[in-house]
């Protein structure tokens, strides 16, 4: 027997656990966090029931709908979900509230049972409520919603399965019975028109009464429908008597303005009807923790250290798996090399796989720490705070408080922050976001930073030097946005309205996900795209073959006597074929636009590969410079290897080069798509390779000055 | 004795008020609505940021952080 298909739309305001219920009921792993606007963009989980009464099964289909405060669409990511709920085909609402903030949750419950469609209610963080001592009768709020209410935790999966069985029961039920209540006066008005619309037998595929209310609340969609109906001439001058009327009565212009009162009066009864509070421990904890994150004072300076010490872990902790993965690596590297004879297949997979791959699982550990603490910083709640500290001085740079939670996702990764930016709601504080998010370092570059700073700096000044590099990028991204802000996406300022969540405990679940998550693609990465490139640029790196220039070597090097003479020409056969080579050929090509930065053809390389990804920059680096040194046959690290062939101004050229420019091409390829244009992509490079050069070349010029 | 009427930047950390009005379009009022910053409601000052920029105000458990343009807009009554 095939499954019964049920689509449900699940809806709630932000931070209210909409995705963490989903995964609770279907293992998935949607991306979860403590702020309002993780999920942008609605995405969809199947999962089975069988129903144990009607033996029945069914496949429910859950949309997960970004977070909306009400269906108004101020921002982006609520108009997903305000067209969602209007336009699509959908069989009921499952509408999540967050038990602990029943009051302000029931606003957009309102406005939800006005849409007439079948509905049940999740009243989820129910184990929190009852930590805080809140009691709710959700029997008794089912009654006043004429819709079930089920206490429901995400958590600790409490009523997950009632939630499933009521979901079957309300799809199988012929209409909704959900009701709202209004205040006499404008109840007299619905009847008003629910009668004329039955003396004319109006055909309306949905009920008179949410008829009725939609065209009171001067529903676009509705009248635009119904305008060029007959029924219209005679229907308009009652609407217009109605409305007369509920102005009178509440000495209001604004219909919208009415509702939202109505939907408060609504909300505010129906929560004193069900609550019962006790004591409000938990509360004051987050009131004791927030009393120092945001002190006035202590704020900042506070977050500044957290993130410091982000970075110093990143490179300390990081390290110490380093040494073992690289050990790793090149003993599986030399033993390929035996096995395999020393031919062109040893080479392919010893100096083009394994040196590309191995040179970025290099820093997985360092990664994973980096995405540990970003974590923290979104599932604690702390991210909202940090948003708060830092409006006052962003808006000063012309950008909005809330670009801080795509901005510090930018850290992680440039392509979700990207999408984060849709939480904004003017375009042009979205456009300066998207602009400057470059700007703030993606993880996929921490491995150029460390093999940099590491080589040039020594292991205990890395991570000093990897929060310098991050606080730089972070200013040069505050200080583009003041000049793009200035002469380029000028525009009204935006309302700083934000909910500060409360502090949460993240589960060992959760983070145990992320992490895993992370590294697993990561890997992914390494063994698919990055393995693709290795190969590339090693076969770009060893063809063409060129046996005339080989031979002379090898006739001069036969015809020496002296071993250092021979080794001198060993490597000068090895350079000069590598310069012949297609990669040496491209390199040599692009070389006058990098001299002036210090920067030979093979650092050119790097840099042009790295535009595919800047993990590319690092394995590439491994495949180049790992072949220079088989004559050699000194095993030694690519680390020491760049400290040997690069100088200082030129290594402290390339990190500022990297820093600045594209990130990547999946980046890129979301950047047109959330900015909604290629022209932008266009300016975005220029802006971006400019700056990088520019800066490049001041560091370059001044770090010869000071050495 | 009621107090007199202000706007939400006058009060300080701890005062906490009544709202009386909300001077805002209907675009943030709507926002404001939906956060549950509504007339007769009332609410707590919690927090400032440096100068003043941004305040963190508790209405009803649910804490809102709000630019000083916006605070401006919200009328008052001090409790």
């Amino acid at each position: 027997m095939r499954p019964e298909r049920i689509r449900v739309a699940l809806v709630g305001q932000p931070n209210v656990g909409k995705s963490s219920l989903i995964n609770a009921i279907s293992h998935a792993k949607l991306h979860v966090g403590n702020f309002a606007g993780v999920t942008v963009e609605k995405s969809e989980v199947k999962t089975r029931y069988c129903d144990p009464e009607g033996c029945g099964e069914y496949e429910i289909t859950i949309v997960d709908l970004p977070g909306a405060y009400s269906l108004n669409d101020y921002t982006q990511e609520e108009r997903v979900t305000r067209e969602f709920l209007l336009d699509e085909e959908y069989d009921l609402i499952v509408n999540v509230v967050d038990a602990t903030h029943l009051q302000r949750n029931l606003l957009l419950t309102a406005e939800l049972l006005e849409l007439g469609k079948k509905m049940v209610v999740a009243l989820n963080m129910m184990d929190e409520a009852r930590k805080e001592g809140i009691e709710i009768d959700a029997k008794q709020l089912g009654v006043i919603l004429g819709v079930p209410v089920v206490p429901v935790s995400a958590r600790t999966k409490e009523g997950i399965d009632e939630l499933m069985q009521r979901i079957v029961e309300v799809y199988k039920k012929p209409e909704t019975e959900s009701k709202i209540v209004y205040s006499d006066f404008i109840e007299e008005e619905i009847e008003r028109l629910e009668q004329f619309f039955r003396e004319r037998h109006y055909r309306s595929e949905i009920p008179y009464r949410h008829l009725a209310i939609r065209l009171l609340k001067e529903d676009t969609r509705i009248y635009k429908r119904m305008h060029d109906e007959p029924i219209w001439i005679e229907l308009l001058p009652i609407l217009r008597e109605a409305l007369d009327h509920i102005y009178l009565h509440t000495g209001k212009k604004d219909i919208r303005e009415i509702f939202a009162d109505e939907h408060f009066a609504f909300a505010k009864g129906a929560k004193m009807e069900v609550i019962s509070t006790r004591s409000m421990r938990a509360k004051n904890l987050t009131q004791k923790i927030d009393n120092l994150l945001i002190n006035k004072y202590l704020g900042i300076p506070i977050f500044l250290v957290l993130m410091w010490g982000l970075f110093q872990l990143t490179f300390t902790l990081g390290a110490v798996p380093m040494d073992w993965i690289d050990a790793g690596f090149t003993w599986l590297a030399d033993r390929v090399r035996e096995g395999l004879g020393g031919g062109e297949l040893a080479s392919v997979v010893a100096d083009g796989m394994l040196g590309g791959v191995g040179a970025v699982v290099l820093f997985l550990p360092n990664i994973v720490i980096l995405f540990l603490g970003i974590a923290l910083l979104e599932t604690t709640g702390y991210m909202a705070r940090v948003a708060f500290l830092l409006d006052g001085f962003f808006h000063k740079f012309g950008l909005h408080g809330k670009s801080f939670i795509p901005l510090v996702t930018g850290f992680g990764c440039t392509v979700p922050a990207y999408m984060a930016a849709r939480t904004l709601k003017s375009r042009s504080d979205r456009l300066i976001t998207l602009f400057i998010l470059g700007f703030f370092s993606c993880s996929a570059r921490i491995p150029v930073y460390v093999l940099f700073a590491g080589a040039f700096f020594g292991a205990d000044k890395a991570g000093n030097i990897l929060f310098l590099i991050y606080l730089t990028g972070a200013l040069l991204g505050l200080i583009a946005a003041k000049i793009l802000r200035t002469f380029f996406f000028k525009g009204e300022d935006d309302p700083f309205v934000m909910e500060m969540p409360k502090y949460r405990l993240p589960s060992l679940k959760l983070i145990y996900h992320v992490v895993w998550g992370q590294a697993a693609d990561y890997l992914k990465k390494a063994g698919t795209f990055i393995l693709a490139a290795s190969v590339l640029i090693w076969f770009a790196s060893n063809y063409p073959k060129q046996p005339e220039l080989e031979r002379s070597y090898q006739q001069q090097i036969q015809r020496v006597q002296k071993e250092g003479e021979k080794q001198r020409l060993e490597a000068e056969l090895q350079t000069r074929l590598m310069e012949g080579s297609y990669l040496g050929q491209v390199g040599k090509l692009t070389e006058p636009f990098f001299a002036p930065l210090g920067m030979d053809w093979r650092l050119s390389v790097a840099l042009e590969a790295g535009l595919a990804a800047k993990e590319v920059i690092v394995s590439t680096l491994g495949v180049l410079y790992s072949m220079g040194d088989q004559v050699t046959e000194e095993s030694s690290s690519l680390q020491e290897r760049l400290r040997q062939h690069i100088t200082l101004p030129t290594a402290i050229a390339f990190i500022v080069f990297v820093m600045i420019y594209l990130p990547c091409m999946a980046s890129m390829a979301v950047f047109v798509r959330e900015a909604g244009s290629w022209r932008y992509l266009g300016w975005l490079f220029l802006m971006t390779t400019g700056t990088a050069w520019l800066l490049s070349f001041a560091a370059y010029n001044l770090t010869r000055l000071l050495t | 004795m009621k107090g007199d009427s202000m706007v939400l930047t006058e009060l300080r950390k701890g005062d906490r008020a009544v709202i009386r009005r909300i001077h805002a379009d209907a675009e943030l009022r709507n926002r404001l609505h939906s956060f549950g910053i509504i007339p007769g409601e009332s609410l707590e000052v919690k927090g400032c940021s440096l100068a003043r920029q941004t305040m963190e105000i508790d209405v009803d458990g649910t804490l809102i952080a709000l630019r000083k343009e916006e605070a401006e807009k919200i009328e008052v009554e001090k409790l």
